[in-house]
């Protein structure tokens, strides 16, 4: 048997609010199936489970607030009889109780003359005003009806929402980076690379597949970054606890800004080791996922190295802040065409402006400017990165 | 049978609007960067273009990109692309 328990979300995420099972007791799991969905300060956010199993018990419910690394159920494992285990006492301290029971209506002592503009509600659509945190000064009954009801709650918190998700994801991104700014001591590293081999190389490619198999510049460039990264393991991975921790693959974690603002970073796994085309599909549908909100909890926790790219905006140099508890980033600006001189000659080519911030707690200048250098040859030679 | 410059025009909103469904085009300059005006970034550009080949059967080689910078411009560019109009059989 094991606790399944709520996943780290990322440094910038301390809890969540569950908001529903997609699984029942009894139920057959595989390794990466998505459990139950938590909001967060970042969207909606499908949690996967990290081990195969049968799910005997569920302890979170909807409503509930769950801190990271709290229990949400048990699990039995092969052999175990899920059944024995669903009539486990679970442990006072993991056992959150649920949305705390709806009090009894208080009975109002009535006034003599009632509160101007107070509003008729019935006691449900109460709970669930007070529930999702939604003003009731600011509901009205819809249509004909005397009172407000859950439905109108629902629509005002609808309405309501969009706005504190912004606040809430800015002000996740606010603590994670003052932190990072705080903790990481930074260095800042840049180089202009020579990228009309490897654009042109990807523009014969497409232009000869239909439109659907096209890859992006982005792509080329991921693989890019992952495949250096082999070079300076020393920027993959975590710095905890006072120490440094490798990661266990290239899980490069996307920069993503969402429509109507904020920003997200889920990891696109184990990119060295993809073929180009499927890391091209991968991209895409993590993309999707993201603007949809549908990422998976493994996707926002396990990045090793975090790679912005600014290139679609025009911006030709980016200097990231590093993600904590990662220990590098890597920015990729726009490929603008240059003058450069090359066998002795003045030559017009793309150059791309590639920068690496890195915590100096972990790597030297040394290694960094090596991350580069392995980055640039490899553009040099973009077979290699098909 | 080819499509009218309405017709193409309304593909190519309804493509943008399935990437961008926020896009307002009462507030869209045609004769400005369409990907400015509606954060459009490299990867919305590839989908809406995918979802135009599924609509109206219109392939954009990616050297002819530069060629659909503002509203204006890709409707007087996919004009003179071979289109199949929206309902009609798949050649």
């Amino acid at each position: 048997m094991f606790e399944f328990k709520l996943p780290s979300l990322g440094a910038d995420m301390e809890d969540g609010t569950f908001t529903e099972w997609q699984v029942e007791p009894g139920q057959q799991v595989a390794r990466g199936q998505v459990i139950c969905v938590v909001e967060t300060q970042k969207g909606a956010i499908d949690v996967d489970i990290w081990q195969a199993g049968t799910i005997a018990k569920l302890i979170a419910s909807p409503g509930q607030r769950i801190p990271v690394g709290q229990v949400m159920a048990l699990v039995a494992t092969e052999g175990e009889d899920w059944r024995a285990i669903a009539d486990t006492v679970v442990p006072a301290d993991t056992a959150a109780p649920a949305a705390p029971a709806a009090p009894a209506a208080p009975i109002a002592a009535p006034s003599a003359v009632p509160a101007p503009g107070r509003i008729k509600i019935s006691p449900a659509a109460r709970r669930r005003a007070e529930e999702l945190g939604v003003d009731l000064t600011a509901l009205k009954p819809s249509g004909t009806h005397a009172a407000v009801s859950i439905a109108d709650v629902d629509l005002a918190a609808r309405a309501a929402a969009p706005v504190d998700r912004q606040a809430a994801m800015r002000a996740a991104i606010a603590a994670a980076m003052s932190r990072s700014k705080r903790e990481i001591p930074h260095y800042y590293l840049a180089t202009g690379i020579n990228a009309e081999r490897a654009l042109g190389w990807l523009e014969q490619r497409n232009a000869a597949v239909p439109i659907g198999e096209r890859i992006l510049f982005a792509a080329l460039e991921l693989k890019a970054v992952a495949l250096a990264l082999r070079e300076t393991p020393e920027l993959n991975g975590f710095y905890e606890a006072g120490a440094f921790r490798p990661g266990t693959g290239m899980h490069l974690g996307v920069a993503i800004s969402l429509r109507g603002g904020g920003l997200v970073a889920p990891a696109l796994h184990d990119a060295d080791r993809l073929s180009l085309a499927d890391l091209m599909a991968q991209l895409k549908e993590l993309l999707q996922r993201a603007r949809g909100g549908q990422l998976r909890s493994s996707e926002m926790s396990d990045p090793t190295i975090t790679v912005t790219n600014l290139g679609d905006l025009g911006v030709e140099t980016v200097f990231g802040v590093i993600y904590p508890p990662q220990v590098a980033l890597v920015g990729l600006g726009r490929a603008l065409t240059k003058p450069l001189v090359i066998d002795g000659a003045i030559a017009p080519a793309r150059v791309l402006r590639a920068t690496l911030s890195a915590d100096h707690r972990v790597s030297d200048g040394m290694r960094g400017a090596r991350f580069l250098i392995e980055l640039d040859r490899l553009f040099q030679q973009p077979e290699l990165l098909a | 049978m080819s499509m009218s410059r309405d017709d193409v025009r309304k593909a190519l909103i309804d493509c943008i609007l399935a990437v961008a469904p926020e896009a307002d085009f009462s507030n869209v300059r045609p004769d400005r960067p369409l990907r400015d005006q509606l954060d459009i970034d490299s990867f919305d550009f590839l989908t809406i273009l995918q979802h135009l080949h599924e609509r109206i059967g219109v392939d954009v080689p990616e050297s002819d990109y530069g060629k659909m910078i503002t509203l204006d411009g890709s409707v007087d560019y996919l004009m003179h692309r071979p289109t199949r109009p929206p309902g009609a059989a798949t050649p």
